[in-house]
């Protein structure tokens, strides 16, 4: 490991932290790797999204101060989500008297994926995964974040996850008929509009299967805890792996 | 009904749901295509966006110049209030010309307004000419999109609807056929009336003239057969300029159907000879909604439907879903200004996923007001807050997946989560989706074994 490397602190998100441990493992491993120091702050919660989506973003008042005390101390803070770190640089209700330490937040919190290429502005990493891959593009993390160019708007296509996985040996990248439409998780969306949000995610899996994917990646656990919840109710052949589970994969 | 009723309804013919979905995307696409072939268009959206912002910062000031100038031009001008003022304005005019028939054209204001049961009321037949409009007007129901208002329809519909209506053939589907059935029996309304109405989609203060865009020509052609001209018109559908309209004109026809230009834009300015022209200035919650700081912006919309068309949800639900005169995106920030209660679902109507914003032509940031709805919705516990919260107390709080929300959680920050939550397998989660099979231990724990 690079000594003196920036302190680099881990937001795990408290539905990966509690569902899928693996994807939290598999963001530090890969940090690591990358040579990154890292930290697993003890004490983190859960963003307050959820709540705020809701429409009781006044009640994450306490939620906000907690986090931004808890990571105050590190140089970066790494999320392997999209959506979670757009809610924490977009929508945090402003904190009295830390809001200095909110604005450094602001600027020092990243999605996995971007810490990579724009942070440690790594252009590609050396490794192998023969498989077939579909990406399922997080809307926060595209229209929120910018981490790809959206189909609606002039300008010059990208994709940072897509240039990282690319780059692996034998990896097929698959070309989805609709690259970015929502899957239609969207929170409490998926319960109060429970009929539109399963239509949603199997249309956008009837994409992917129809396009022969093999892997179903992308950078937020959430979406892909809906869509895998109905692929296997359905027993569809498809798996699931968070970008992270991937690039940890292949770099061994 | 709620919005998620409504929609798990539209779902439930699949077929027909699944159809309207492709043939709204199919529009979408087209509109992606012809907009990449302007190398500018962000830059056209941002000066569009910027226009706007002005005339909404300036609007007294611009209304005032543009009643001074139409005046001068010969145009009558009104000012409602209300639609209420707005129908009774239309009506004493009809009255004054004893006119018990008009026609119609381009006016989502007027749907708004409900003008056309008010009128009946009143003894006046009104007929619709825009063909989409016909036919909604035929099967007695509101449009379902405010571009293409029938879009809700299969041409089977259309055709069994005319062979009923206007006596053509019997299965014969044939959208040429169709059309030129309609057009043969506009004419003969066109001919009677005495006064059309139609929409406004800019005035110009500086020239006071105005404009009105249409793919079929029948604004044009029922003002040039009438005697009077009524054009009713949101306040908020000023420029300041006519060189501003080669940046909406462009605009518009591209993000509302892919075209790259409507077919007619029509300018009026004075009447011809003999002829009057009234424009009705309307309000109707307007200057409310300009008071709303979060919310004044969404008063920038130039009605292009492309919200619409984009929208994962409006695909998959249909307008009527919305139970409201604007349906999709943009109506779910329109209309809880106009009753909240009423429309308290609408804002939650949403993933918020953002395309809506990144697709409008005037840069609204549609699915940000979304979210500031919701918490709006919540402080005065709209009807669906009520049925929101009651799910997020009972159903969800319960799942694993939504241990998450838990109040307790958010407020106080607790230290370590629980574990212990229990999957109800009839939750609405587990209706039809499964929960990821729970791990042995969770990353935090891991970490302290592994790491610490
Ligand atoms: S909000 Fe924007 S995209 Fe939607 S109809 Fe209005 S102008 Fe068009």
């Amino acid at each position: 490991m690079k000594t003196n490397s920036p302190s680099v602190a881990l937001f795990i998100p408290c539905y990966v932290d509690q569902f899928y441990p693996q994807v939290g493992i598999a963001t530090l491993e890969l940090l690591e790797k990358l040579g990154c120091q890292v930290t697993y702050p003890s004490g983190q919660t859960c963003c307050g999204q959820p709540l705020a989506n809701a429409g009781y973003a006044r009640d994450t008042v306490g939620t906000a101060r907690h986090f931004i005390e808890t990571f105050n101390d590190y140089d970066y803070v790494v999320c392997p989500s999209g959506s979670c770190t757009l809610h924490v640089k977009e929508h945090f209700p402003t904190i009295a008297g830390l809001e200095k330490e909110q604005e450094a937040l602001e600027h020092k919190i990243y999605e996995l994926i971007e810490f990579i290429t724009d942070v440690l502005k790594i252009e590609k990493l050396e490794g192998k995964f023969p498989h077939r891959v579909g990406f399922h593009s997080s809307c926060h993390g595209q229209r929120g974040l910018h981490l790809s160019s959206g189909s609606e708007l002039n300008q010059p296509p990208y994709n940072k996850a897509r240039k990282l996985l690319e780059n692996l040996a034998g990896l097929e990248w698959v070309e989805l008929s609709r690259t970015d439409e929502c899957c239609g998780f969207g929170g409490t969306f998926a319960v109060t509009e429970e009929a539109l949000s399963i239509q949603m995610g199997k249309d956008r899996l009837a994409d992917h299967l129809e396009h022969k994917t093999e892997i179903l990646t992308g950078g937020d656990m959430s979406c892909i805890m809906h869509l895998q919840g109905i692929a296997t109710r359905s027993k569809q052949e498809l798996k699931f792996l968070h970008l992270a589970e991937i690039l940890n994969q292949a770099l061994s | 009904m709620t919005h998620p009723e409504n929609a798990a309804e539209f779902l439930k013919d699949s077929q027909k749901s699944k159809w309207h979905d492709e043939t709204l995307w199919f529009v979408r696409d087209k509109r992606d295509k012809v907009s990449k072939g302007i190398p500018e268009w962000e830059q056209l959206r941002e000066l569009a966006s910027g226009i706007k912002d002005n005339v909404l910062a300036n609007l007294a000031n611009y209304l005032e110049e543009f009643e001074r100038n139409t005046t001068k031009n010969g145009i009558i001008v009104h000012w409602a209030a209300d639609s209420e003022e707005h129908n009774r304005l239309v009506l004493e005019i009809l009255q004054q010309q004893n006119c018990t028939a008009v026609v119609k054209s381009k006016s989502i204001l007027t749907e708004e307004c409900h003008l056309n049961p008010y009128l009946e009321k009143h003894g006046v037949e009104v007929v619709d000419t825009d063909l989409g409009e016909r036919i909604v007007q035929f099967l007695n129901q509101p449009p379902s999109h405010i571009v293409l208002p029938a879009i809700h329809l299969k041409k089977g519909e259309i055709s069994e609807l005319f062979h009923e209506k206007l006596h053509t053939e019997k299965g014969n589907e044939d959208p040429a056929y169709l059309t030129q059935a309609a057009r043969v029996h506009l004419r003969e309304k066109f001919f009677a009336a005495k006064v059309a109405i139609t929409g406004v989609n800019f005035g110009i203060a500086e020239t006071g003239e105005f404009v009105v865009c249409t793919n079929e020509g029948n604004a044009d052609m029922g003002v040039h057969l009438a005697q009077v001209h009524i054009a009713c018109m949101g306040i908020e559908k000023i420029l300041p300029r006519r060189k501003d309209l080669g940046v909406f004109l462009r605009l518009l026809a591209r993000s509302a159907t892919g075209q790259p230009i409507t077919n007619y834009n029509s300018h009026f300015r004075s009447p011809s000879t003999g002829k009057e022209i009234h424009i009705i200035l309307v309000d109707n919650g307007r200057t409310a909604q300009l008071a709303r700081e979060k919310f004044r912006n969404s008063l920038k919309c130039i009605r292009c439907g492309a919200c619409m068309n984009t929208c994962p949800i409006y695909r998959r639900s249909g307008g009527f879903s919305y139970n409201s005169t604007v349906p999709g995106p943009i109506g779910s920030i329109l209309s809880p200004g106009l009753d909240l209660k009423k429309h308290s679902s609408l804002p939650f109507a949403s993933t918020l996923c953002g395309s809506c914003t990144d697709v409008c032509p005037v840069k609204i940031n549609i699915h940000e007001q979304l979210y500031e709805w919701r918490q709006e919705v919540t402080k005065t516990q709209g009807e669906f807050a009520k049925g929101l919260s009651m799910k997020l107390a009972n159903g969800i709080f319960k799942s694993p997946l939504a241990y998450k929300i838990s109040g307790s959680l958010m407020r106080n920050a607790v230290k370590s989560l629980p574990n212990s939550l229990i999957y109800h397998p009839l939750n609405t989660w587990g209706k039809n989706r499964n929960l990821p099979d729970p791990p042995k231990e969770s990353f935090q724990q891991w970490y302290r074994k592994n790491r610490s």
